[in-house]
């Protein structure tokens, strides 16, 4: 009888746990917990806000509510793996990991289940190659490109010539911090640039060996592929050896609010790459505080609204949406599957009449995904912390990267990758 | 002299310098372990801990605030003042004698007489506890620490030392923030060794420390003692946060500087004061010297964290109590 009991009510939970199967559901592998919780909260507050956003304001998407499903994973590998294998029966659209070391351990999991995975501004670089990658999609920009326009703001300051000029790489010494090595090694020996390379340990706390080393050599670029409290102490340690703020830009993983708060008016003027707007000036806030942070159904406090994390955990839950009602209408259903998703995810057309009616004119570029290019425009730009002010702001129009060099990187990656697996390029 | 021999000095200062970064983390590990055998795995977070309340008291932070928000409705941040420096370390180190009362009421009391490895687990278990009752209490935003501690190369040895290495060379850097941590570190080990030399309580805590059993049966109080000690590490862990917080801002990453640690109190020992500080100098002047001459320009760098560990391993094989640390003879 005992054991009846234990079992109707462990069904109802189950019952209560899982989500209807009209849902359409967004597993959310998020962090809030651990060394990089600080990032984790606010990607995943605006990546849930938005879908709640949906489901209030639009009645979900097409018709269908939206369901976001948030497994903890600590930014640790084996757990974000743990998050896949729970979730995934869900009836998961679209897999969002915000972690490079989870994107490479999904890549041929979620491939063999069919599942499209988004991994935007990070994970594989090579997997913008859609011929090659059927299930990755990492659109609007790579880390490949970061590099590049990194390099072509360095460029545009010394008027089109850093021939002979010294610049160094700080970069977090695992598979995210190594991503941009072989785009700017290349990029070197074109534009004649002398490049210096220095990896910081997990997790950069001690840096000081490292700012000796630039203070000794004086370059006259520092660019930093950091992630969590690695930002800070650059940034403080760069204030500290008086190395000049404009010379000294992030990719745009090293550019939120939390990486220049702690060194306060120290880190004022420094730089750092964005793939999406700044700040909280577009209509669609002014819906989510109406329908979502005043409605009390925010995801946390509401007090992360419109910093730099939010907005992008925002703009990749915007993007998964515009998937779904692509998806929707290719298929002629509300509800889809995931590899209808990934039909949506591979149509994906955002323009810049879409994104205004969305409340969110200019907040990103327009771009289009197609069969063989996952990875969208691949379009930049740059954005400057003001210390007083404490807010980033914009100060260059969205760029290209360069597109000789980063192709035929991708072609030659995705190559030696569909080889190692066996896999016959699509898309022909 | 070339330029580069006078980067090679540079670097030692700065390693002398980190060293004593990591000695600070250390001896909040050697005063608990040397009073109760425990290998306190929860030191990391209580230098997060106290730094989180320090900084949340400083900014009249409301404690629980999203809790209370998210219970009642409330839209509750800040008291809305700012509190002075010296108040708000004194505020800190009352919570962290709560704290060690706490610990001491409902986790130690209850284990007195398990083997070493139940206490360490136990410890294990209170590191997540405080982690996430602190991001509860204060929030897990990154915040400035501020305590009016001055930052960046003192200006003064740069300048004086510039002319020693020609054109090539700046003068020496030596962070302030570092030169003030060298300065807090001297004088808690001063006042640690003479607390427990010439004081009542520091005697009974060598008692405690030398014999459990034979400083009970002399009327010494264990669980008072462990309430001392727990705080007195507490107030190390303070001291610890404050300088690591400066560096990197107050954020749930400041726990791993445990991890830095280790390797001291493998070199220095765990029962010795002194051997954290002279064990942090060596692994500090350690790994910065093996960077600047072998691991930046013939490894690729990033040698520093593998060679703290290896030279830890090293000395274990010479002498596995460490430089200081008291050689346990276990009869079976």
């Amino acid at each position: 009888m005992k054991l009846t009991k234990i079992a109707a009510v462990l069904a109802v939970t189950t019952l209560v746990a899982t989500p209807a199967m009209a849902d359409l559901v967004f597993p959310s592998l998020s962090y809030r917990t651990g060394p990089y919780g600080a990032n984790g909260i606010p990607f995943a507050d605006g990546y849930s806000d938005y879908f709640t956003l949906v489901n209030e304001r639009d009645n979900g998407i097409g018709g269908e509510k939206a369901k976001v499903v948030e497994c903890e994973t600590g930014y640790n590998t084996e757990k974000g793996v743990e998050c896949y294998e729970s979730t995934k029966s869900m009836g998961a659209l679209v897999y969002q990991p915000l972690s490079t070391g989870i994107t490479y351990q999904l890549i041929p999991k979620v491939t063999a289940d069919g599942i499209p995975l988004h991994s935007m501004g990070y994970g594989r670089t090579s997997a913008a190659n859609g011929k090659v990658f059927s299930n990755i999609f990492n659109y609007p920009a790579n880390y490949w490109n970061g590099a590049s326009i990194a390099i072509n703001h360095i460029l545009k300051e010394n008027g089109g010539d850093v021939k002979g000029k010294k610049i160094t790489l700080l970069y977090h010494n695992s598979a995210y911090g190594k991503e941009p090595i072989r785009t700017l090694e290349e990029l070197s020996k074109k534009h004649g640039f002398k490049l210096t390379l220095i990896p910081v340990d997990h997790p950069g706390q001690e840096q000081k060996s490292q700012w000796l080393q630039i203070r000794r050599e004086k370059p006259d670029n520092v660019i930093m592929w950091g992630w969590g409290v690695m930002n800070q102490v650059a940034i403080q340690e760069a204030s500290n050896i008086r190395y000049p703020m404009d010379k000294f830009i992030g990719i745009w993983w090293s550019g939120s609010e939390n990486d220049v708060i702690p060194a306060g008016d120290a880190a004022h003027g420094y730089k750092a790459l964005g793939m999406h707007a700044v700040g909280s000036d577009f209509p669609v806030f002014d819906d989510i505080k109406k329908y979502v942070v005043d409605a009390g159904k925010a995801a946390g406090a509401g007090d992360q609204v419109g910093t730099v994390l939010y907005n992008r955990g925002m703009y990749a839950a915007m993007l998964a949406v515009e998937a779904v009602k692509t998806a929707q209408a290719l298929h002629n259903t509300k509800a889809i599957t995931p590899a209808m998703m990934r039909d949506g995810m591979e149509a994906l057309d955002i323009t810049d009449a879409k994104m205004a009616a969305l409340g969110m004119a200019g907040f990103g570029p327009s771009f289009k995904v197609t069969c063989e290019n996952h990875g969208g425009p691949g379009l930049g730009m740059v954005t400057q912390w003001d210390a007083k002010a404490k807010k980033w702001n914009q100060i260059s129009e969205y760029g290209p990267s360069d597109a000789t060099v980063i192709n035929a990187l991708i072609a030659e990656d995705s190559a030696a990758f569909a080889k190692e697996n066996k896999i016959e390029e699509r898309c022909n | 002299m070339s330029a580069n021999f006078y980067y090679g000095v540079e670097v030692f200062l700065n390693g002398l310098m980190t060293g004593v970064m990591y000695s600070l983390v250390a001896l909040g590990f050697v005063l608990i372990f040397k009073a109760s055998g425990i290998f306190n795995y929860a030191q990391g977070v209580m230098a997060l801990f106290a730094a989180l309340t320090l900084v949340g008291f400083q900014n009249g932070q409301i404690p629980f605030a999203h809790l209370i928000n998210a219970i009642f409705g409330t839209d509750l941040h800040h008291f809305g003042w700012q509190m002075p420096t010296f108040l708000a370390i004194f505020f800190t180190l009352l919570v962290m004698i709560l704290f060690a009362y706490i610990v001491e009421k409902y986790v130690l009391q209850h284990l007195v007489n398990q083997e070493p490895i139940i206490l360490f687990m136990a410890t294990i278990g209170l590191a997540y506890f405080m982690e996430g009752f602190g991001d509860l209490m204060w929030g897990s935003d990154v915040k400035k620490m501020d305590v009016g501690i001055p930052q960046g190369g003192n200006l003064w040895l740069e300048e004086s030392t510039a002319f020693l290495g020609g054109e090539d060379f700046f003068g020496f850097y030596v962070d302030n923030l570092d030169i003030w941590a060298a300065i807090f570190a001297a004088i808690l080990v001063t006042s640690l060794v003479m607390f427990s030399q010439y004081t009542k309580t520091g005697r009974a805590l060598r008692a405690v420390a030398d014999d459990h059993q034979a400083a009970l049966s002399v009327g010494i109080s264990l669980r008072t003692i462990w309430v001392i000690v727990w705080s007195i590490s507490g107030f190390v862990a303070l001291v610890a946060g404050i300088m690591w917080g400066s560096k990197s801002g107050v954020q749930f990453s400041l726990s791993l500087i445990a991890l830095k640690a280790l390797p001291v109190l493998m070199l220095g020992g765990f029962t010795s004061i002194p051997g954290a500080i002279i064990g942090g100098l060596i692994v500090g002047v350690g790994e910065k010297m093996f960077e600047f001459l072998i691991g930046a320009p013939f490894l690729g760098g990033a040698t520093e964290n593998w060679f703290a560990y290896m030279l830890a391993l090293l000395f274990l094989v010479f002498r596995p109590q460490g430089l200081f640390g008291e050689k346990i003879i276990e009869r079976v």
